[in-house]
């Protein structure tokens, strides 16, 4: 690890106000951070600590949604009432990431702006265009069975590894932050995380220094929610294809995609199709994508893992 | 951040960050601050963290390099080596320990992050003469062979249980809003963020479920 400076932020302005320093960074549960600054491919000079700002509560908004707080834990989000009861997939994507020691860590704004998993990214010896912009990418024409099969570009073929946000893109969340001169925002989550085009190392819309503070869920959808993660073992791994699903009575309904693409992947136009099956729905979905030889499976995968929620769907009341 | 942890950052740290290159930190609404050495070419200054930590009911105090884990706190300056480093990079479980009441892999967070904290590890558990119930349940069922991640198991196991007493679901719970139970897949899939290269595996899962299924 390079040596850094550390502090405490008390304030959520106070840490958008610290992080203005070059080369700052927040540091929340740091399973994610701190991992790559083992391993150098994260080098901030300073770091903010952000745990002690409280923002770790779970609270109803005035329209019948929730606001979580930035640093809720992931194990809190996924085992609390409201959420297990109202928004199911949520709880099922958080269960299904990582290990019950990380969730136990991990937070919710940190999970969001987890780093990728391309294989490449994380060897230091091969060029990235993520980790060194302009490097070239050694992932194009590599070993690309993990990798992102829509949405990519020349720059960049890696793939977003949170479970949590694809769930939140099926909800509709919305990310508030607030900025070093205070002034706050919200951000729709299908705004929030970014298509690599050719700034692969730009992964959200989130300016520099720009802290979260929370992200909210609308008001309960009901239906039936799934979360099918299709991994290499059966726990404590990141998914080849996850499919995050809503879904009503009438058979309509909200599919979004994990393991395809640099962001949690839905296409709102293709639910349409929903009530009439996983085959039209998922060509809808994947419409323009361009696997490669090692990958084209989790083509298949994702339409069998929508058959598979339908199906279940439609059997039980 | 505990109360505590406001006067634990020694004023010499501070001053030795400042003086050896760092930006100030003052006007920054009064954030605490320590500092490492920063970049100088050369700079032998190694300035540290005061902080101290309440390691199975004792309390320690610390002066630690803001880099170092918790997991090399334990080890390499408290000289608890129960907590074992199997990969340093949150992929094997071997360095659970509790803190705060919760398991966490202690290889991936920073000690300074702790100030304050109780930190359970394997030898406040249970002690040769005073074993806790779950390291007699990994002893009868042999529940490991080389032991390097039996620590980590033990660690995780206890509070595991106590996760599951307190209605955390997982990812193989049936119905998110029943209390979930005590069942084998359960703790299989609960016990999932600790390997055991030996595959140990069925002979934990027994330990685990005798010590489960004992009352209190
Ligand atoms: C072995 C292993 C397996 C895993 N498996 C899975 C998996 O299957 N599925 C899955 O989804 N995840 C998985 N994970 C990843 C895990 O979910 C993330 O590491 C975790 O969610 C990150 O959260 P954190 O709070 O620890 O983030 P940190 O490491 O603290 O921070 C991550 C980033 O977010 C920034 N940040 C943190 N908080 C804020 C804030 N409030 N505002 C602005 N920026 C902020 C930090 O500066 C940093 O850049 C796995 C991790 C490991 C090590
Ligand atoms: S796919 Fe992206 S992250 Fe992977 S090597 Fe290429 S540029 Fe880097
Ligand atoms: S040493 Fe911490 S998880 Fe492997
Ligand atoms: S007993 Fe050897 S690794 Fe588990």
């Amino acid at each position: 690890m390079r040596p850094f400076t550390y502090e405490r932020a008390r304030t959520a302005a106070e840490a958008a106000v610290a992080a203005r320093r070059p080369h700052a960074k927040f540091i929340a549960g740091g399973t994610n951070l701190l991992d790559l600054m083992k391993l150098q491919i994260e080098t901030p000079t300073h770091l903010i600590d952000v745990n002690g700002l409280g923002l770790d509560r779970i609270e109803p908004t005035a329209d019948g949604g929730l606001r979580i707080g930035a640093l809720v834990r992931n194990t809190e989000l996924a085992a609390d009432e409201r959420v297990r009861r109202d928004y199911a997939v949520l709880s099922r994507a958080l269960l299904a990431g990582a290990s019950a020691q990380l969730r136990n860590k991990a937070t919710t704004a940190g999970n969001l702006l987890q780093r990728t998993r391309c294989p490449y990214f994380y060897d230091t010896a091969q060029p990235c265009n993520k980790r060194q912009p302009g490097a070239g990418c050694a992932a194009i024409g590599g070993v690309t069975r993990q990798l992102a099969v829509i949405g990519a570009s020349e720059a960049c073929i890696a793939t977003h590894p949170s479970d949590m946000a694809v769930a939140l893109r099926a909800l509709d969340a919305v990310v508030e932050t607030v900025k070093a001169d205070g002034a706050t925002r919200s951000i729709a989550i299908a705004e929030f995380h970014r298509l690599p085009g050719d700034t692969p190392q730009v992964e959200t819309t989130l300016e520099a220094s720009e802290f979260i503070t929370g992200v909210i869920l609308p008001p309960p959808l009901g239906g039936r929610h799934f979360y099918r993660k299709v991994r290499d073992r059966a726990s404590y791994a990141f998914a080849l294809v996850a499919v995050a699903a809503v879904v009503q009575r009438d058979g309509t309904g909200r599919v979004a995609l994990g393991g395809v693409a640099h962001r949690p992947w839905r296409v709102e136009a293709a639910e349409a199709t929903l009530p009439r099956g996983a085959k039209p729905t998922m060509a809808g979905i994947l419409d323009g994508a361009r696997p490669s030889h090692d990958n084209a499976f989790k083509l298949t995968l994702a339409e069998r893992a929508l058959a598979s929620i339908l199906a279940e769907a439609r059997a039980e009341p | 951040m505990t109360a505590s942890g406001h006067h634990s950052i020694s004023r010499r740290a501070l001053v030795a960050g400042t003086a050896a290159g760092t930006a100030p930190i003052h006007g920054e609404a009064g954030a605490q601050s320590v500092s490492a050495p920063h970049g100088t070419p050369g700079s032998p200054e190694a300035t540290t963290a005061q902080i101290s930590l309440r390691v199975n009911g004792q309390s320690r105090n610390l002066a630690l390099d803001p880099r170092t884990t918790l997991l090399d706190a334990l080890r390499e300056h408290l000289r608890l080596t129960g907590s074992k480093k199997g990969c340093d990079h949150g992929q094997c479980g071997a360095c659970t320990v509790i803190v705060e009441g919760r398991r966490i892999y202690s290889c991936l967070t920073l000690a300074v992050m702790h100030d304050g904290d109780a930190v359970t590890t394997i030898e406040g558990i249970g002690r040769p003469g005073h074993l806790h119930p779950m390291q007699a349940a990994f002893v009868s069922h042999d529940g490991y062979q080389c032991g390097y991640c039996t620590p980590g198991q033990v660690c995780a196991s206890v509070a595991m249980l106590d996760e599951i007493r307190a209605g955390v679901p997982s990812h193989v719970t049936a119905d998110l809003m029943a209390p979930p139970q005590v069942t084998a897949e359960e703790i299989r899939e609960r016990m999932s963020g600790n390997i055991c290269r030996c595959g140990a595996y069925s002979n934990i899962v027994d330990a685990i479920v005798e010590v489960a299924g004992r009352p209190g």
